[in-house]
């Protein structure tokens, strides 16, 4: 039986069709998986299920038995379609009781009735075993813990349906695993999952079907059995995707970068290794290895307790990350949306934003036509897609943002660059660009280090891979003489 | 029940309730005047009309906006309540009646032009205090009203000691006042779900859109009665000085606000308790009475409350970094 059907649903948006003729069939208790690249209509069909944006006339939209034109989000949430946001969407100011018990407070006049709040949240909790502190505020939680708490707000709203926004992109992978089992806990009771991420082996671990959408058309429901991650990614993106590693002539003699003995308590120990220009190193291993911790201490944001870090043969000591981009290094972080940009602020001034000193004249004023010429420049070398360099980042594809932020690190001409997960919520066709963006630089003199924990991002585009555990350099092997097993097996073992 | 403790040792409410302690404390060691019935009674008249607005503010600012206009809206009540008071012969009812429609109206101006304008709160309440406030002295000409009727100059009391000299202290119009709009405040923000929701629309406003609230009457409601609040407080200041007086009331904001922030109150919304506010309050009134009563001149008045004011943000702030070293990204 089906709960959701939709049928000829079309959204335009000014004269750009966002979706065209839309069929999609959800059955109760089933696990949906959405799969399609970025402004390829997923989230337009989120938006018209929970009710945000109308269709088209002429679409129907059939919830539990019911057909309607389309649906308010008070209609949508009455029926039990719940959305949770990649934001989440919680008040971090109120505890865990009355986020997931917010309902009970809908009716303006009424008076709080504190036994019910926390009686319809223990309910919630219950019914999916999980286990939080109420009285605990929503602000001291953990980013999976928070999750937890948006899943028993639906719950508690009596979902029939639960849509999940790329839930994941944030999570560490135990938490994901957690999230997952949680989402299987969902199908158990009967509750539907629509499920949006760009991580195919999530998607093929939960999903009993998979939907692809591209450029606002169905392409298809596929039955998750007989997929692989490579078909998805080719229905996805129209493209095949096969990636093989290659052996690239390096000469290692000098190296740009040596790291000797270097050691932090708590974070790593002994660390040594060599990187040469040219270079693409890949530093992989699980969550909480170490890796981010070492990449920071190369940009002087972490002290190492002892050890010697060579830039050019010569020691360096960096008090801060200004002495490390110094000397010519550049780390972009993981999480671009926290720590690199300014979402708000211009395309433009977002790439020059590291460079700002160098385009200024003696009295302090910004020479415009530098900086236009600098940011233009950037913008074609690194293909972004922009209408005008004056949009705010935030119009951004997931791709595109990351372009940017990888802009505003070269614009300060770097000789050393440390990527960290550099393709984390860039769907496939956005990871080829970077990939290849990496490439080219590599093939120009860049030294690049690339962190991941994605074994084949590693694999297929670095030359050199260091596997980190607990802490600790624990294998290093050519990528050209390797497999995705033999690396599997030595991060987890 | 350690868990408890641990919240209550974090709260901005403990050490502010301490630090006021601590100055009652020394100042009726220094005075011992300071303790008397007489010198309580007359601190809570005196600070009723501030304490009034912030407990209306806080409710402003836990919506997430700020109101600056109060001042005038109480100014504009006060006025056109006793004008048609010494016109008409109205009694208590028709006055009050009066001074809370005014205030509403104003506020909910306020409440829609924030909702649908989409500017910040503090330049339309700004604007909105700079239009009203011209208007009252256009039309009062700046002129105070000195004669107001009868049974209004006289207020009530209820006596609760009287001198060997026969004056009479006791719980008067602006006491009840206080106590009512914090209780009031309190059973609004704690006990209704009108109240919960200004919580959640200043937690936040994108999340509470989403769940269904409605923003823009919400907005309205708490603009208006942060008017209503002001309109009466308007009342019950001409009660207590005896007149009318355009020009008074404008220039107290800044106390208003800096009691509600310095109990806790945050300017991004969503934070903010009753008890805060009014220990909030209670440190200032501590402070500006303690000075008074140290013989030290009232214009160093508002140099300590600036004083006081910054080493509050500046406690508040460096536990807000400690919890984010602690948990980065989740302060």
């Amino acid at each position: 039986m089906n709960f959701l059907e939709l049928r000829g649903i079309s959204k335009r948006f000014g004269g750009v069709a966002a979706l065209s003729d839309l069929d999609f069939d959800l059955a109760v208790g089933e696990i949906h998986c959405l799969v399609g690249g970025n402004g390829s209509g997923k989230s337009t069909m989120i938006k018209i299920i929970s009710g945000v944006e109308a269709p088209e006339i002429g679409g129907q939209i059939t919830v539990a038995g019911h057909t309607v034109p389309r649906l308010t989000p008070v209609e949508s949430s009455a029926l039990g379609i719940q959305v949770i946001y990649q934001d989440l969407s919680l008040f971090p100011n109120l505890t865990v009781a009355e986020n997931i018990a917010i309902g009970c407070h809908r009716n303006l006049t009424g008076l709080v009735n504190w036994a019910t709040v926390n009686a319809t949240a223990s309910a919630a909790m219950a019914r999916i075993d999980v286990t939080l502190d109420l009285e605990e505020r929503v602000s001291q939680l953990s980013i999976a813990q928070r999750q937890l708490v948006a899943i028993c707000r639906a719950i508690a709203a009596d979902a029939r349906l639960v849509i999940m926004d790329e839930p994941t992109a944030s999570l560490t992978r135990h938490e994901v695993d957690a999230l997952l089992a949680l989402t299987l806990e969902l199908k158990r009771r009967d509750i539907a999952v629509v499920f949006v991420s760009h991580r195919f082996d999530e998607i093929l671990e939960i999903a009993d079907r998979v939907t692809v959408v591209r450029d606002g058309v169905k392409l298809g429901t596929f039955d998750a059995r007989g997929m692989t991650e490579g078909s998805l990614a080719e229905l996805m993106s129209g493209q095949s995707f096969t990636y093989a590693t290659a052996e690239r002539a390096i000469p290692r003699d000098d190296p740009i970068l040596s790291v000797e003995k270097l050691s932090k308590a708590g974070d790593f120990e002994d660390v040594s290794f060599e990187l040469y220009p040219g270079e693409i190193l890949g530093l992989t291993g699980l969550l909480g290895s170490g890796r981010t911790e070492l990449a920071l201490a190369l940009f002087g944001m972490n002290p190492p307790d002892s050890g010697t870090i060579r830039v050019d043969g010569q020691p360096v000591t960096f008090k801060s990350n200004r002495d490390a981009i110094e000397q010519g290094l550049a780390y972009v972080p993981e999480d671009r949306l926290a720590l690199s940009l300014v979402l708000e602020q211009s395309i433009g001034t977002n790439i020059v934003v590291s460079v700002l000193r160098m385009l200024t004249d003696r009295l302090g004023q910004l020479r415009r036509h530098q900086r236009d010429g600098l940011v233009d420049k950037w913008i074609a070398a690194l293909r972004i897609k922009v209408s005008t360099p004056d949009n705010p980042v935030r119009t951004l594809s997931g791709g595109n943002q990351q372009r940017v932020v990888i802009a505003k690190w070269l614009a300060t001409r770097p000789r050393i660059l440390i990527l960290d997960s550099p393709t984390v919520g860039v769907d496939v066709l956005g990871k080829d660009g970077i990939y290849q963006i990496v490439k080219d630089l590599a093939a120009e003199g860049l030294a690049v280090i690339m962190i991941s924990d994605e074994i084949p991002e590693v694999l297929y585009h670095c030359d050199r891979i260091l596997v980190m555990r607990q802490g600790r350099l624990t294998s290093e092997v050519m990528a050209h003489r390797s497999s995705e097993a033999e690396l599997k097996e030595a991060v987890n073992a | 029940m350690r868990n408890v403790w641990h919240r209550l040792l974090k709260s901005q409410e403990l050490w502010l309730g301490l630090v006021v302690l601590a100055m009652a404390i020394g100042l009726s060691v220094l005075r011992p005047n300071f303790l008397s019935l007489q010198n309580g009674l007359d601190l809570l008249s005196t600070y009723a009309f501030n304490g009034m607005l912030v407990s209306g503010l806080l409710v402003v600012l836990i919506s997430g906006g700020i109101d600056i206009s109060f001042a005038a809206v109480a100014s504009v009540a006060q006025f056109v309540a006793l004008t048609v008071g010494n016109a008409y012969g109205a009694g208590w009812v028709e006055l009050t009646a009066i001074s809370a429609a005014i205030g509403i109206a104003l506020g909910a101006i306020n409440g829609v032009l924030v909702s649908t304008l989409g500017i910040a709160s503090i330049i339309v309440t700004i604007a909105t205090q700079s239009v009203i406030y011209g208007v009252l002295l256009t039309v009062t000409n700046g002129q105070d009203i000195f004669t107001l009727p009868a049974w209004f100059s006289t207020g009530f009391e209820i006596p609760l000691h009287t001198d060997p000299d026969g004056t009479t202290y006791g719980i008067n119009l602006q006491i009840i006042a206080l106590v009512v709009s914090f209780v009031v405040a309190w059973v609004l923000l704690n006990r209704t779900n009108f109240g919960r929701q200004i919580y959640a629309l200043g937690g936040n406003p994108e999340a509470a859109r989403r769940v269904g609230f409605n923003v823009f009457r919400l907005q309205v409601l708490v603009y208006g009665y942060m008017g209503l609040v002001a309109g009466l407080a308007g009342l019950v200041q001409a009660q207590y000085t005896q007149s009318v007086s355009p020009t008074a009331l404008v220039g107290r904001e800044l106390d208003v606000v800096a009691a509600a922030v310095l109990g806790g109150a945050s300017l991004d919304g969503g934070i903010g308790s009753v008890s805060g506010a009014l220990l909030g309050l209670a440190l200032i009134a501590i402070m500006q009475n303690g000075l008074a009563l140290l013989g030290i001149s009232s214009y160093w008045s508002p140099f300590f409350t600036g004083l006081v004011i910054v080493a509050a943000v500046a406690s508040m702030a460096s536990r807000a970094r400690k919890r984010w070293r602690e948990s980065p990204g989740l302060a």
